[in-house]
């Protein structure tokens, strides 16, 4: 083996001078902040979706509002608004309930996924909207003629298509999250990027650190493309391709 | 909400701008140059020229950009043939690198718009010159070109949204733009709002000019698509 790989492994593999375990656990939090972050995304991109279908003037309008707006500024901001303003919203209830003072810091983690879901929201809303728009008008009316209420219809035949339609769109959104996941690094969160940084910054070996974490970030985003390529192929088995 | 502190938070942030558009227009320029080498690259059919581009893309596209950042400007100052080389005046200063990262990111993601809208010129067209006789230059600037512009032009108009964003990472490497500065006085007096406020309107404003201005070059470019102007009315029926 050449000296360099040598050098690298003792670095960056298991043995007790080895940065190894460590990095892994930081990829295991990337992937545990995304995810979470995803499925929070999930949640307010399914409610903006809604509020832009539903007909209700000020629903749309606020849902309209969200989905510019959080499209339009840079994540890194709307970090930095969930981190220190969820430490402001809490250090107020503090003083409020418990009459407590000082500085309330919001758990890293918890301000992370919020971000990431509140910006992954926007973007999973416009996916969900247009994967709305692809179930055919007919298989609804279909199923309000045999006489199935709103909330049956939405279950059973709206719901299973959207999300299917939606598939696609819905990779691209969990790449973004990972990408997201990076810059929350700034809160303190021992994540991918930040544990690259400060090992490089306490071995004075920024490249080999930086380089392994960006390789990580490419395992990762390389296996879930492939999860996500399996999950579409299995849920359009019904359908027939043109 | 205090009207004052938001007037001030907008005197503070204001100075950012000029950092942020620059960094913008630079790397969006030299990285749409990169993209169509790249794209040309893909379509070439040879394969030493197309793997290359193939990993670029793969690699720059599969990473977050805060860890490309940090590659050029922390990762890369540690080898001595880096900081003898001739590129070390640039390499050292955080705009430089910060231009690299966006400028190399830009150019894996442009160079796949470039493609699509490459790919999406119809065969027929292609055909039909050729059997007027116009080959290869001529067929590419008077045939190509204009139809993958107009294929690529509303993809790339959310590329350049996306870098706007994208140069708020260049406050990670200690530069002075819009984000930073907003930051800086968000983790400083702990009022969150008016900071975040006044850099969202400066983001919004300048993204949804960029949009505009997408939206009239594209429709600028695609008079056929415009439809006749409505006919003048018959004024003889009025009598």
């Amino acid at each position: 083996m050449p000296a360099w790989l040598v050098a690298y492994w003792e670095l960056m593999g298991f043995g007790p001078r080895g940065w190894g375990a460590l990095m892994l656990q930081a990829a295991a939090m990337t992937v545990a902040v995304s995810s979470s972050g995803f499925a929070l995304g999930a949640l307010f991109g399914a409610l903006a979706a809604w509020g832009r279908l539903s007909g209700h003037r000020i629903a749309a309008a606020i849902a309209t509002t969200y989905t510019t707006v959080i499209r339009g500024i840079p994540e890194l901001l709307v970090i930095y608004l969930v981190f220190f303003g969820g430490a402001a919203a809490l250090g107020w209830f503090h003083r409020l309930f418990w009459g407590g003072e000082g500085f309330v810091s919001l758990p890293a983690f918890v301000a992370g996924f919020v971000a990431v879901g509140i910006s992954n929201g926007a973007y999973q809303a416009e996916v969900f909207r247009g994967a709305h728009a692809a179930v055919a008008r007919g298989e609804i009316e279909a199923a309000r003629a045999v006489g199935m209420p709103r909330w049956l219809i939405a279950r059973r035949i709206v719901a299973p298509q959207v999300l299917r339609f939606a598939l696609p769109g819905l990779g691209n959104c969990w790449q973004l999250c990972l990408k997201e996941s990076a810059l929350i690094s700034v809160t303190g969160l021992v994540e991918l990027l930040r544990q690259s940084f400060i090992g490089g910054r306490s071995t004075r070996d920024f490249f080999s650190f930086l380089l392994t974490g960006a390789a990580l970030y490419l395992v990762i985003t390389t296996l879930s493309s492939g999860l996500f390529a399996l999950a579409e192929r299995r849920a359009m088995r019904g359908l027939r391709r043109a | 909400m205090d009207l004052a502190f938001l007037a001030d938070c907008f005197l503070r942030i204001v100075p950012g701008i000029p950092m942020t558009l620059a960094l913008t227009a630079l790397s969006v320029s030299v990285g749409l140059v990169f993209a169509c080498l790249l794209a040309a690259m893909r379509l070439s059919g040879n394969t030493l020229l197309d793997w290359p581009a193939r990993l670029h893309v793969f690699v720059f596209r599969g990473t977050p950009l805060a860890i490309q950042m940090f590659l050029i400007y922390f990762g890369l100052a540690q080898f001595e043939v880096v900081r003898t080389s001739v590129l070390w005046p640039y390499l050292r200063e955080p705009f430089w690198c910060a231009f690299g990262a966006l400028m190399l990111n830009t150019a894996a993601y442009g160079s796949e718009i470039v493609r699509g809208g490459l790919l999406a010129v119809p065969c027929g067209e292609v055909e039909a010159a050729r059997a007027c006789g116009m080959s290869g230059f001529l067929l590419f600037r008077r045939i190509v070109a204009p139809i993958a512009l107009r294929r690529a032009l509303p993809g790339y108009g959310n590329e350049i949204i996306l870098m706007v964003k994208a140069t708020s990472l260049a406050s990670m490497v200690t530069l002075v733009e819009v984000t930073g500065l907003a930051a800086r006085i968000i983790s400083t007096t702990y009022r969150v709002f008016e900071a975040f406020a006044v850099a969202a309107a400066i983001y919004l404003a300048i993204n949804f000019a960029i949009a505009r201005a997408v939206a009239a070059l594209e429709w600028w470019l695609s008079p056929h698509l415009r439809g006749a102007p409505p006919p003048a009315p018959d004024l003889r029926l009025a009598h």
